[in-house]
């Protein structure tokens, strides 16, 4: 239950952030609240040669609106800087009700939105808002930066669309549109752990969002809940059935796309 | 450059008072100041971001001391279930209340169950019934004796809303 011994690095700035994980030489790993990756470590799931901590990064520590409106979240923002920001509530209340479910107290005043992006557990809350809000993921790596569409970033269990030497800088969720209704729900054993199935929806008006989560080795992005039931690919562990997550999946779908219709006024 | 991997100097604020010591940067915050520091009012119980019992304040906000590597802490202000208690010794106010309603049973995730309601109550002194568990929900008292912890949260808690 102790990690094994690596390097630690804390840069000042992003530049000497990116050239420390650029070294091939040494298989290094971003370090940012550590939630996740400090646990697998201490388990010893994970042996990184050299953590590049962001803590000293002062750039990648911002919560802001940018100029066409969306919100733009640095990589060291934590979860509960998040939800204390009234602008996310009033303006994004589908992400900070969803955020409400990430783990706890303890875990969301280190725990960041980036690095539940990156580290894309598909049971967590994070990624399956970043889709159903449509959010785009900026990560900077040796040859510049790059923008990644949330259908296209989260690839498989803990596996995302980033290259090597690359790393998630920034998170984009746009304003979403006037009109719209949200719902957010998910089924666990107990408040604050990962979920075993949940639903985020965004109704718009030209568009309707239904993101099912824990159901599959990604967050899946579903027109309609009459596709859930053979969309979804659930596990069968000891804290529930695939039939039972299949079901629950197919039942939260139906009520969070009604609760959304109705938020988004019929 | 010093050696990466090497241990070396961490500097922070605990309980008020400023502490030296070395590290290495696997080593955890949770055992720095329990075996550096001679902090052993942390408990450690799950090693892995579950349990809650090695809860402390890092610059006024609750965090699981096990997750989070010493080195990281450098220049932090630390709270730990040793800084709540008055210099006399006398109880601090959620300490009291937890002996008042006998809020334990073999005492093991106290220390935690004090850090995290402190940083409530610091923060929202009238908190709510659902803020309360909310705060709470990341302990656990392997006794199960949850009916008294609460019992003395809310004690500990109407008493802050009568101070503020």
């Amino acid at each position: 239950m102790k990690p094994a011994s690596f390097d630690y690095h804390a840069p000042a700035t992003l530049a000497e952030a990116l050239e420390l994980l650029g070294d091939d030489a040494v298989e290094s790993r971003v370090l940012a609240g550590g939630q996740s990756l400090v646990p697998m470590m201490n388990f010893r799931l994970a042996v990184p040669e050299a953590l590049v901590d962001l803590r000293r990064i002062e750039e990648l520590r911002y919560l802001r609106t940018g100029a066409d409106g969306a919100l733009e979240v640095g990589a060291r923002t934590t979860q509960a800087e998040l939800l204390r920001d009234p602008a996310v509530a009033a303006g994004w209340p589908l992400l900070h009700a969803g955020v409400t479910h990430v783990g706890h107290p303890q875990v969301r005043s280190r725990g960041t939105v980036c690095g539940s992006l990156a580290h894309h557990d598909p049971h967590g809350e994070l990624p399956a808002l970043a889709l159903a809000l449509g959010a785009t993921i900026t990560v900077a790596g040796p040859d510049g930066r790059r923008r990644i569409a949330a259908e296209d970033f989260f690839v498989s269990f803990y596996e995302v669309a980033l290259e090597s030497g690359e790393m998630v800088v920034e998170a984009r969720f746009p304003a979403p549109p006037a009109g719209s209704g949200w719902s957010f729900r998910e089924i666990a054993r107990r408040h604050g752990d990962f979920a075993l199935v949940g639903v985020a929806c965004l109704v718009a008006p030209a568009e309707t969002r239904l993101v099912v989560f824990g159901a599959a080795e990604r967050p899946l992005l579903l027109a309609d809940p009459g596709e859930v039931a053979a969309a979804v690919r659930p596990l069968d562990d000891l804290h529930a059935s695939a039939e039972y997550r299949r079901q629950v999946a197919v039942q939260l779908a139906g009520e969070a796309l009604a609760e959304a219709r109705e938020r988004a006024g019929g | 450059m010093a050696d990466p991997g090497g241990e070396r100097e961490v500097r922070l604020v605990v309980n008020g008072v400023e502490r030296v010591a070395a590290a290495e940067p696997r080593l955890l915050l949770s055992d720095f100041l329990r075996h550096r520091l001679g902090l052993t009012g942390t408990h450690v119980g799950c090693e892995h971001g579950v349990c809650g019992a090695c809860t402390v304040l890092l610059d006024g906000e609750p965090v699981r001391s096990c997750l989070v590597f010493a080195v990281q802490a450098e220049g932090a202000e630390l709270r730990t279930v040793e800084g709540l208690a008055g210099e006399d010794g006398e109880l601090g106010p959620v300490q009291r209340a937890f002996h008042e309603a006998h809020g334990m049973q073999c005492g093991f995730c106290t220390p935690g169950f004090l850090i995290s309601l402190t940083a409530l109550l610091e923060e929202r002194p009238g908190a709510s019934e659902e803020e309360l568990v909310d705060a709470l929900s990341g302990n656990l008292c392997r006794c199960t004796g949850y009916a008294n912890i609460l019992a003395a949260a809310r004690a500990a808690r109407d008493q802050a809303a009568e101070r503020a």
